[in-house]
Formats: structure tokens, sequence, C-alpha cells
């Protein structure tokens, strides 16, 4: 596992409160990890934090699974 | 149209000078003072560097982790003091018509730690907005009525009460009457506050509000005493649950005491001193007599406003001689406010539930830290200084006032059928 995959996954079990074998690739935030609108909102913000990326919102809403979010911020961090 | 009779059946506390009812009520029995050196943020270059924290509390013995961060403190407080309330009751809400249980939660200032957290954050970056998508959720006063009525499922009427310290008193009036009107069965009521931070502590500060008695935090709030010097920040929450007397009786609830009236008045006057006769907070207490039908030989123990200001404690108690007369002199008075600081919008909560239990034990809790008489207060009240004292409570009354002018009474009777 990549770096930024294994932070990306730090981030969504703390934020989401989920334990960590859930956060898999294809788990949805909102379907299969229980977050709301605020949730995933929440969770964009802490990646650009982390990360130090600015992440447009038409880009944010297309980043609904988990493996969406390390795909889109492999390609963006440098 | 015959109103409806309204009991207590539900108690639940978490204050500074302790967690639930029983530790609260006991440690008021007992004179204890809930002020210490503030632990929650460096005070070093504060005026005031003590306050009435609450001790020894875990957010997520009440709720999990993930829920525990997106609430405000004085929303875990809320959530804390209503569970005991609940239990308390023996509400079991799946048998019960919850489209007809409301809850009424008052709050003067309400999330400000959020606030705080979050301005300050924008305030340190570049100008970009990166405001937390729970900011506002968390800060704003409602949300607490609105989560707990999530948690438990509660269809009734649902708001906040806002009248700075105040605001939980005015949330009993509330639920009193809308029960009394037999728009709702049921209503959790009361209110929580969590203002000791940078923010709360400054704030009160620069207004010369908060006592400076840093070498002597637990003598420090001392209502009546010639040497106060302001209040004392508290925290914490109370929560009452109110009850349509018939729905109680139905479901074989126990009856602490009966909420017999409720009074609501203004000064007029200045946005922080209180009026110099006590203008208002003689009407109000006229009010709430006059809404429980009741004059001034029927009230054993006023738990006053008394929160240690050099003009409030004066005004207050001039009011009570000027409306009692020579009643004034048989009652007993005192400021709960000497053990647990000034809760500010959980005031009139924390300070209900110590009328009731007052009502329901027959014991008067003390107005602690006396020590020099103030020549500017009737000698002849009993203030119950320093110590506890017996005598059999009919009836208590309740004053809180908040900032603005706004003056709040409610009188809990012992339970007769």
């Amino acid at each position: 596992m990549s770096d930024i995959a294994s932070r990306v996954k730090a981030i969504i079990v703390e934020k989401l409160g989920v334990d960590e074998n859930e956060v898999t690739p294809e788990a949805s935030f909102t379907n299969d990890l229980g977050a709301d609108s605020l949730d995933t909102v929440e969770l964009i913000m802490e990646f650009e934090k982390e990360f130090n990326v600015a992440i447009p919102d038409e880009q944010a809403e297309q980043i609904a699974t988990v493996g969406q979010a390390i795909a889109y911020l492999e390609k963006n961090v440098k | 149209m015959q109103l409806k009779r309204v009991v207590v059946t539900g108690l639940g506390a978490l204050t500074p000078l302790g967690n639930t009812v029983p530790e609260y009520w006991n440690g008021l029995i007992n004179g204890v003072s809930g002020a210490a050196m503030i632990t929650k943020f460096d005070t070093e270059k504060f005026k005031t560097k003590f306050a009435c924290e609450v001790k020894n509390f875990n957010p997520e013995d009440f709720m999990d982790k993930k829920e525990a961060r997106k609430v405000d403190p004085f929303v875990q407080y809320a959530i804390a003091a209503t569970h005991e309330a609940v239990v308390d009751s023996g509400a079991n809400f799946e048998e019960l018509n919850t489209d007809r249980i409301g809850v009424i939660w008052g709050a003067g200032i309400g999330g400000l730690k959020t606030f705080l957290d979050e301005i300050s954050s924008f305030a340190k970056g570049d100008g970009t907005p990166r405001y937390n998508p729970f900011f506002i959720p968390k800060m704003i006063i409602d949300i607490a009525a609105g989560h707990i009525s999530i948690k438990y499922g509660l269809r009734g009427p649902n708001f906040a009460t806002v009248s700075a310290c105040a605001s939980s008193n005015n949330a009993i009036i509330d639920a009193f009457n809308y029960i009394r009107l037999g728009k709702a069965d049921m209503f959790i009521t009361g209110g929580s506050e969590a203002i000791i931070n940078e923010a709360g502590i400054g704030g009160f500060n620069a207004m010369h509000a908060l006592s400076t008695r840093n070498d002597s935090p637990e003598t420090a709030s001392r209502p009546f005493d010639l040497d106060r010097d302001g209040f004392v920040a508290g925290e914490g929450a109370g929560a009452i649950i109110l009850e349509d007397l018939e729905h109680a009786k139905k479901r074989g609830a126990k009856i602490y005491a009966e909420i017999v009236g409720g009074g609501m008045s203004a000064d007029a006057n200045h946005i922080t001193a209180p009026h110099p006769e006590g203008l208002g907070a003689r009407n109000v207490m006229v009010a709430a007599l006059e809404d429980a039908g009741m004059t001034v030989n029927d009230i054993d123990y006023i738990n006053v406003h008394g929160t240690s200001t050099p003009l409030g404690d004066i005004s207050e108690t001039t009011a009570i001689v000027n409306l009692f007369g020579e009643n004034a002199y048989k009652l007993n008075i005192s400021s709960t406010k000497s053990m647990t600081g000034h809760l500010l919008g959980a005031a009139g909560a924390v300070e209900a539930i110590a009328s009731i239990m007052a009502v329901v034990n027959d014991i008067v809790p003390p107005t602690i830290n006396h020590f020099t008489d103030d020549p500017d207060i009737d000698p002849k009240l009993n203030l119950t200084f320093n110590k506890p004292q017996k005598r059999v409570i009919r009836a208590a009354l309740s004053n809180t006032f908040g900032f603005g002018g706004h003056n709040t009474s409610v009188i809990f009777k012992k339970f007769e059928e």
C-alpha cells in the first residue's frame, strides 16, 4: 500500500469512526461507511490539509469511494 | 379551558459539584465549593484564573467518539444530563406517543468553543475560507434540542430559548405552558453552557463581571458578602422532565414535585446592570405568584439569582423585601451560586433542580462564603449563610435573571393529589 493510501485510510478511520478493514478501495463513503453529506465535505477538507492540495468542488463531487480518493491524490499530490 | 397540572418526573445534572443529581445535591447540602484553578486553557495572561469547571467528564460515556467530535461541549453536557433525567423518569419512549413529547433547551451563548476554534483557524490562514462543515451546526444554540430529539426520537415541539442567564428558566416556563395548554404530554427541558475558554473568560473579564480573587477561588463566589467582587464562571447542564400529571399517573411515574407558576419580565433599564430598585425582579416574582394562584405566604424558600456581583445582590434582596413585606423575614433565601458558580444559560435549570430537591427533602442548601455583612442588605433576611437549614418547604421560588434585563421566576410545590 502506498504512503498516500495509508494516510487516506487513517483519516477515514479517524473521521468516520469505522474499522480499518471496512476501508476497502471499493467502499463508498455514503453507502458503506455511514458518512452523510457533511462528513464527506469534512473528509475532503482533511485530505486537502493532510496533502496540502486544493481540491476544486467539481472534482470533489467525483470522489465518492476510498479508491477514488486515493487515485485523485496519487495523481495530484506532488 | 381547564389548564392541565404539570409535574416533575425526572432530573439530570452535570455540575461543578458532581456529575449526577445525587452528587450535586450532596455537594449543595454540604456547602462544597466547585471552584478551582482553570484547567481548560492557559490563564497566564487572564485577570481571572479560576472557575467552577465540570470535573472528570468523558463525553464518550454518553456518545461514540465520532459523535462527540461533531458536537460542542455545551451539547455534550446536554446529552449527559438528559441521559440521567430520562433514565430517572423511567419513561420508555417506545411505548409512548413521541409525537407529543418535545424538547425545549436553553443556553445563553452556545458553541463558543467551536466559534473560537474555527474563527482562530480562519484568522491564522491566508484568507481562504476553510471552515469545517460542522462549524455552524456545532455552534448554534438550538442544536442541543435537535440532538436530544434525534437521540430519543421525540417528534413534539422542539426549540431553544435564549435570554442569557435566564435561558433555561425560560425553557422550563415554555415547557410548563405548552403542557398546561395540552400541546404536548411531556418535555425534556433545561439548559447547558460551556464557556470556560479564552473567549468566555476574556469576554466576561472585559466587562469586569468576574471575581478576580485568584488567591482563594473557593471563597470567591460570596453572594451578599460585603467583599463580593463579581461572579465565578461555571459550566454544566441541568435536565428536567416535565409531564402532564395524568400522563405521569398513567405510566406510574415517580413524581418529585409540581410546577405551579412561571413569571417573565424585563427591566427595560440597562444591558447589563440590574434595575437599582429591583423593579423587574419584583415584577417577575409577582407574575410567578399570580400564575400559581399563590400569595407571598405560600413560599418557604427562594433560590435567588444572587450572582455575587456588587449591584445585583442588592437589587434582588430589595425586591424581595418590597414584595414579601414581613413574610420576607420568615422564608429562607439562598444563592447556590456560592457553590456552583454561575452556570449562565444552565443556571435556571440547575437551580430549579436545587429548588425541587429542597422541596422534596425539606432542606435549604446554604449560601456559603459569608464573612462580613453588607450594610446595604437587610440583616433581618435569612440568607441561609454557611450551613444548610432544615424546614418544611411547601413551595420554592427560583429566580434567574439575564443580561439584557430578562427576568424569570418559577415556582415548585410539594405534590399533593
